[in-house]
């Protein structure tokens, strides 16, 4: 334990009382004196990063504590990444996510008396280099839908085409950056579910009420193929992740009402698999970076299916309701492919497949081993973390806390956090490795149906049956702007994945609009 | 039209008429000969007025009719989809509206509680009690006392009523002046139904109105909406709810009102 001062003697005790008598101010005269304290730097995996290191109290800020690690990582100038810390109070068990303004009052609430005689840990997670302003306003309210759109995505190329696809049978593209629209796909005879752009931003698959699934050009708009052969409505769609292609042709996976997938060859336009398991309708369908389906259905189990040869792999049964959205550690990655933040894209076919590899691995790894994580929500108000490859048929982690159904369930593209969306109007927050819960965002008045992450993964943007969007700084877990605008329920939200100043979003009142900042 | 039960009370005594069956089965195997009697050979008012009651049986029996071919088609009944389009994590579920029911339900609550209806019709000229009043003299000859007072506007008072004994009665409210039914109009569904009348909440003119249950214009009743099969958002059926009457029923022999929703 740390040394205990001796007790004052007679002398200092008459000259304290001498002190405070003519004295009145004597907390300067400690301010200035506020000590050091030792820090120890580790990654997200808990390896130490740089050595041991004595820090002043007055100069801890977490801009200046960042500058310092990179600086002792030996990193330029330029190539400084910033970091958020979170603090391990020695001696305990507790981590604090908030890099607070005062860290020694901090640490002396903890019951840490004496810091400069212990170390502290500060694990330490890399922040984007770049930094999405929050969107504020709203730019286009763009009007040509005749019912309820129904879902909206960017393009993975730009941020100045959008598709959605909506109940009048069609889906439309969208021209953001001058609020027209661009090209009508129409060719559904039912209303079109979900719509998924492929990951090098070149076709786009919509899926509809009709049990046909179409291949759309956006260039000129005309359909290119209509993959029949689900017995019911297709609720969803998946591209296979780009670097996973074989035989120079991109593939499909559909999942229907009548409890299969099937998985669709895109240019020849047959079916290479059907995936049949299920007894009850499936809800949402996944591509995994290693060549891996995972379908979450309405018999309550979740399955995995091997994509080349299309049989089961693993079947996940712990939740208690139908499985509402199933969603992966590399989404982000998976969903723009080779095309990222930076302009640069590169020349030729195996460049671009390398890269597209080379995003999803860095998205994926944990403790350098590549295991893709994925997480369930479902109706039983819970979602279970999984790993397949490390932890078999037993979940990660249960996150419990939701008191009504989770609609929706994202992580962050940069993979350290988890973001749900539930019936019970809360958002919360889970940290991605261990499953723990982080806070809950409060605000919306009414269920929260979808959630979009920026491309930094600092801000979080979600749409209620509220008739609002609200924008949540998740570093400080709270509130960052309120959109209201919508004259209806919120259906749909996507903010732009790769120059990510703009958020669209698409509900009940059929036009489309678009947030900037 | 009987207003009582002598002829109930006349078979209860004396049983039926000893042909009674025949007659009623051959009464029923003339229907149809004399329904198309009526049909070709009536004229005139009379002729509209059958072929309008006519019409409305006729909707009756195809309805019935539909009904039972429904009964008899056994399989799988057809998934239909949803009428509005909602999004897939909406399919399958119970209908989003009553969250809009539950809303209007929780505000109506609220203006009950505060004691303020917001009705559509918020003032009313007040009747006084003269007009309402009539004064009946009772007692013989000399001794004539006029404390008796019968109302002279339409009333409602209630399946189970009975009349104090007429010596001590006060206000006398008469038989023909007494209303069951009222026609209730929904205000944003458009629809008129007939419904019977529950109870008089409140007569705006006079705390002594309401419990006579004097229905003048202005009047909040309480009325039976069962046959409008309205639920709320718990699963419970609602089957009392207030309306205003909105017309003045002494002048018109009928009573309208505007469902308070």
């Amino acid at each position: 334990m740390a040394t205990v001062a001796p007790p004052p003697s007679k002398r200092q005790k008459r000259e304290e009382i001498e002190r405070t008598t003519v004295q009145q101010d004597v907390t300067p005269l400690l301010a200035t004196d506020l000590g050091s304290f030792k820090a120890n730097f580790i990654d997200g995996d808990g390896n130490q990063m740089a050595d041991v290191i004595e820090i002043n109290f007055a100069d801890a800020s977490e801009k200046n504590v960042s500058a310092l690690l990179n600086t002792m990582m030996g990193r330029d100038r330029e190539e400084f990444t910033p970091y958020r810390f979170r603090i391990h109070i020695p001696g305990k068990d507790v981590v604090v996510d908030q890099y607070p303004t005062d860290l020694l009052g901090l640490l002396k609430k903890h019951g840490v008396n004496n810091p400069f005689e212990t170390t502290i840990t500060l694990s330490a997670e890399p922040q984007a280099v770049f930094k999405v302003q929050a969107v504020s306003r709203m730019a286009h309210k763009i009007s040509g839908h005749g019912q309820p759109i129904l879902c909206c995505q960017f393009s993975p190329l730009s941020s100045s085409r959008l598709a959605t696809g909506s109940g009048d049978n069609t889906a439309r593209i969208w021209n953001v950056d001058t609020g027209t629209p661009e090209k009508t796909l129409s060719g559904h005879t039912g209303w079109v579910m979900s719509v998924n752009w492929r990951p090098d931003g070149q076709q786009i698959a919509t899926c509809s009420m009709d049990k046909t699934v179409r291949i759309w050009d956006p260039a000129t708009g005309k359909s290119i193929s209509e993959f029949k052969g689900h017995a019911k409505w297709v609720l969803g769609l998946a591209w296979e992740p780009y670097h996973l292609w074989r035989d120079g042709t991109s593939r499909l996976v559909s999942c229907s009402k009548d409890g299969t997938a099937r998985i669709w060859v895109v240019n020849t336009g047959r079916v290479e698999h059907v995936l049949s398991g299920h007894k009850s309708s499936i809800t949402c369908v996944r591509w995994g970076g290693i060549g891996q389906i995972y379908t979450g259905s309405q018999d309550r189990t979740i399955r995995v299916w091997d994509s080349v040869k299309g049989t089961l792999v693993q079947s996940f049964t712990a939740h208690g309701h139908w499985i509402n959205y199933i969603a992966l550690s590399s989404d982000f990655a998976l969903r723009t492919g080779y095309l990222d933040h930076s302009k640069e894209i590169p020349e030729t076919e195996e460049a671009k497949r390398a890269k597209a590899k080379e995003r999803f691995e860095k998205a994926v790894r944990i403790n350098g081993k590549v295991a893709e994580r994925f997480v369930s929500a479902s109706d039983d108000f819970t979602m279970y973390l999984w790993d397949p490859t490390n932890n078999g048929n037993k979940p990660v982690a249960r996150l419990l806390g939701h008191q009504n159904k989770v609609n929706q369930c994202t992580f962050s593209p940069d993979g350290t956090m988890i973001a749900s969306a539930g019936w019970d109007n809360h958002t919360k927050l889970w940290n991605a490795r261990d499953g723990k819960f982080l806070t809950t965002l409060r605000g919306h008045v009414g269920p929260v149906f979808q959630c979009a992450w920026s491309a930094d993964s600092r801000l979080l943007v979600t749409g209620s049956r509220d008739c609002t969007l609200k924008v949540w700084n998740v570093l400080k877990g709270a509130l960052a702007r309120d959109l209201p605008g919508h004259e209806d329920e919120v259906y749909a939200v996507d903010w732009a994945p790769r120059d990510g100043a703009k958020v669209a979003s698409g509900g009940k009142d059929k036009a489309v609009r678009t947030w900037m900042n | 039209m009987p207003q009582n039960e002598y002829i109930e009370r006349h078979r209860k005594l004396h049983g039926k008429r000893l042909d009674h069956e025949e007659r009623t089965r051959k009464k029923a195997a003339r229907e149809g000969h004399k329904q198309s009697e009526n049909a070709q050979n009536l004229r005139g008012l009379r002729a509209k007025l059958y072929a309008k009651q006519r019409h409305s049986q006729k909707i009756q029996m195809r309805k019935a009719i539909k009904q039972h071919e429904e009964r008899n088609v056994k399989g799988a009944p057809a998934e239909n989809e949803p009428s509005n389009p909602i999004p897939s994590y909406l399919l399958d579920r119970a209908n989003p509206t009553s969250a809009k029911a539950l809303s209007s339900q929780i505000k109506s609550k609220r203006a009950e509680k505060a004691a303020r209806f917001s009705v559509p019709i918020p003032k009313v000229k007040g009747i006084s009690e003269e007009e309402l009043f009539k004064v009946v003299k009772t007692g013989k000859k000399i001794n004539k006392k006029g404390w008796k007072r019968v109302v002279t506007k339409p009333t409602f008072v209630g399946p189970d009523f009975t009349r104090r004994p007429v010596k001590y009665e006060r206000f006398i409210r008469p038989m023909g002046l007494r209303y069951k039914k009222a026609n209730v109009t929904h205000p944003t569904l458009n629809v008129t139904v007939q419904l019977p009348i529950l109870g008089v909440k409140k007569n705006p003119s006079n705390p002594l109105y309401t419990q006579l249950g004097v229905l003048s214009k202005g009047t909040i009743i309480e009325v039976n909406v069962s046959d409008l099969g309205m639920v709320t958002a718990s699963g419970k059926i609602a089957w009392g709810r207030y309306a205003q009457i909105t017309n003045n029923p002494e002048n018109d022999g009928c009573l309208n009102a505007v469902l308070l929703v």
